[in-house]
């Protein structure tokens, strides 16, 4: 059985700026992750995981190589259809980014307000994924009264709740202790297999590797498999294997 | 699109302090400009109170006369040669001019607008007038407005007490002996009414024959259009006749167009206008700023620009609908207090809150579509 990839990345190259201060940010990467899989990118500041990041979350667009999101190809994408693969994406930040003028559900609810659903399966939906993340009660909370962690489980709830296919993850425990660090990902984690989805985090957190099917790691604009977490139990998706640019 | 999370308003309200500033902002502008257009209603209001109350039909006056306070005379044989044509029953000369009157009690002296008529009829719809003609057929008697400013003495008081009031009106003793209303007006302070000899008594280097303007009665059911056709067809160029509503007309276009008045109140209510646009465009702005880094998580969810575009142009509106409803109580109070203060007939009208509120509104949005230049910075690949 060949399984399509759900991100496929080859030979990608990215530039910032423009003539002699044109610089490469990324070299040729190769990467292919599959439905279900969980992979963890690693690698100092500057190396351009979030750059790659950013470009398979379609909120920048690929100057060269191929980058296909869910079998859309996002390089020379025009900005409609770059919208349109974000809204099957969803995204978790270092800083939580919630709205600061809605409360818990009505965060997540905004979620779902770009889907077909009506008012009520929107509440239902929002209420669902609250409850999930362990937050229940404090689903009419403001956002400034709750804590970091219950903050970054709003933001993975609202991430989530659109059941998305792929969600993007930048360093989602930076700023978290190690308690709530670990709650946060055991969270993404047993919702991404209840739902099926497809997880590409970011992180510098050692703490949380072991919920990965599989490392990658970033250096200098090169991504390799990341050799010192081979350990790590291998997914049981098929042909998960780190492609070596 | 109603069933969705109203972020605009729920942004808004969220900042109460911000709010309550931006609402005051946007309610001061608002008063300024109904502060301005109600001076510039009053003035032309004013202006015309005394051609309003004329009982008339049509009106004779020199094509050179400009306004009230600034009549040119013509020979009064042109009035009645207007007797000769079909249709017109009776025709009345006035005289106007305005000088000196003595305060009776500060013996100040303070220029008053005299109005003489031949008082074998009123020319003046006013039932006190009306009353009055058998007093002002006496020599040297007037009465006076006691809507008139203060500055003129406590004339009225004293006259309703049945007090007969002695002050001197370009230097000839005159008697007040009764009242009427008319009112202050940009160009008078106040009026007094009396006959044309006493007119001709106080204003002394006048001629009988040079009048300020001709006041024509028409025979009942005589068709007014045929008639002064029929008056500008026999009469030379020297003089104009006019309508009622023509004469009104003719002076509220000397204020409007010959003065900076007009001009001046339009600069007032621009002012106005452009100071809301400022205030309520660094509000949208401020919000805009603060929300940036949520507006681009938006977009990074699959929100549209259009999105954002509606929530700043939803702020916009909601801020002019809230600055504008407390604007109108309050402007309402000030136009009492300048109606006493002046004896101007300020108040509210229905045409003029429709004009602010959309001015109001096109002021808001204006201010929004500057501020929304500022989405453009909402960069969803920054956010990471």
């Amino acid at each position: 059985m060949k399984m399509q990839p759900v991100i496929n990345v080859k030979n990608l190259s990215h530039y910032y700026g423009k003539g002699d201060l044109k610089k490469q940010v990324l070299f040729g990467v190769s990467l292919e992750i599959y439905s279900g899989e969980i992979v963890l990118m690693t690698g100092p500041s500057g190396s351009g995981k979030t750059t790659l990041l950013t470009l398979v979350g379609a909120l920048r667009s690929g100057q060269e190589g191929s980058l296909k999101v869910l079998g859309k190809e996002m390089c020379g994408a025009r900005e409609d259809d770059m919208v349109d693969v974000r809204r099957h994406i969803g995204y978790i930040f270092q800083a939580h980014n919630l709205l600061k003028s809605l409360t818990a559900i009505q965060n997540v609810q905004m979620a779902l307000e770009l889907h077909d659903y009506s008012k009520q399966e929107r509440r239902e939906k929002a209420a669902q994924m609250l409850t999930a993340v362990g937050l229940a009660n404090r689903m009419d909370y403001y956002p400034e009264n709750l804590s970091g962690g219950q903050k970054q489980r709003v933001a993975i709830a609202r991430a989530l709740v659109s059941s998305p296919k792929i969600v993007l993850a930048d360093e989602p425990t930076a700023a978290l202790d190690s308690k709530s660090g670990q709650e946060v990902v055991e969270i993404m984690r047993k919702l991404a297999k209840d739902f099926g989805c497809t997880i590409l985090l970011v992180t510098h957190d050692d703490r949380i590797l072991h919920v990965a099917d599989r490392i990658v790691h970033m250096e200098d604009g090169r991504l390799s498999a990341d050799k010192t977490h081979q350990k790590v139990p291998v997914s049981t998706v098929p042909q998960s294997r780190p492609i070596i640019s | 699109m109603f069933d969705k999370i109203p972020l605009a308003w729920l942004q808004l309200t969220r900042e109460k302090i911000r709010l309550v500033v931006a609402v005051a902002g946007i309610t001061f502008a608002d008063t300024l400009m109904f502060m301005q257009l109600g001076f510039q209603d009053a003035l032309f209001d004013s202006s015309t109170r005394m051609h309003q109350n004329l009982n008339g039909d049509l009106v004779l006056i020199s094509p050179k006369s400009e306004a009230l306070i600034a009549m040119q005379t013509f020979s009064w044989r042109r009035l009645y040669q207007t007797l000769a044509v079909p249709g017109v029953e009776s025709v009345n000369p006035l005289y106007m001019g305005l000088i000196g009157w003595k305060n009776p009690e500060t013996k100040r002296d303070r220029q008053i607008l005299v109005v003489g008529f031949d008082p074998k009829q009123s020319v003046f719809t006013m039932p006190e007038v009306e009353a009055s003609i058998p007093k002002i057929k006496l020599p040297d008697v007037v009465i006076f407005d006691r809507s008139a400013r203060p500055e003129f003495g406590p004339v009225a008081p004293q006259i309703e007490a049945g007090k007969t009031v002695t002050t001197e009106v370009g230097g000839r003793r005159v008697y007040v002996k009764g009242l009427f209303s008319l009112g202050a007006s940009f160009a008078a302070d106040g009026n007094i009414i009396t006959s044309d000899l006493n007119f001709l008594r106080i204003f002394n280097r006048r001629k009988k024959g040079e009048i300020d303007a001709g006041i024509i009665y028409l025979k009942p059911g005589a068709d007014r259009e045929k008639v002064l056709a029929d008056i500008k067809a026999l009469l030379p160029d020297d003089v104009k006749v006019l309508t009622r509503e023509g004469f009104i007309e003719f002076e509220k276009t000397y204020w409007r167009e010959s003065t900076a008045i007009g001009f001046i109140f339009g600069l007032g209510v621009a002012m106005g206008f452009i100071v809301g646009i400022v205030i309520v465009y660094q509000i949208i702005y401020t919000d805009v700023a603060d929300h940036l880094s949520e507006y681009a998580t938006l977009k990074a969810m699959g929100y549209k620009n259009a999105y954002f575009y509606l929530v700043v142009f939803q702020e916009a509106f909601l801020l002019a609908i809230l600055g504008y409803l407390p604007g109108v109580p309050i402007v309402m109070v000030l136009y009492n207090l300048t109606k006493n203060a002046t004896m101007l007939p300020v108040a509210m009208t229905a045409s003029r809150a429709l004009t602010v509120l959309i001015l109001t509104i096109v002021m808001c949005f204006i201010s929004g579509s500057i501020a929304v230049r500022k989405l453009q910075e909402a960069d969803p690949a920054d956010i990471f």
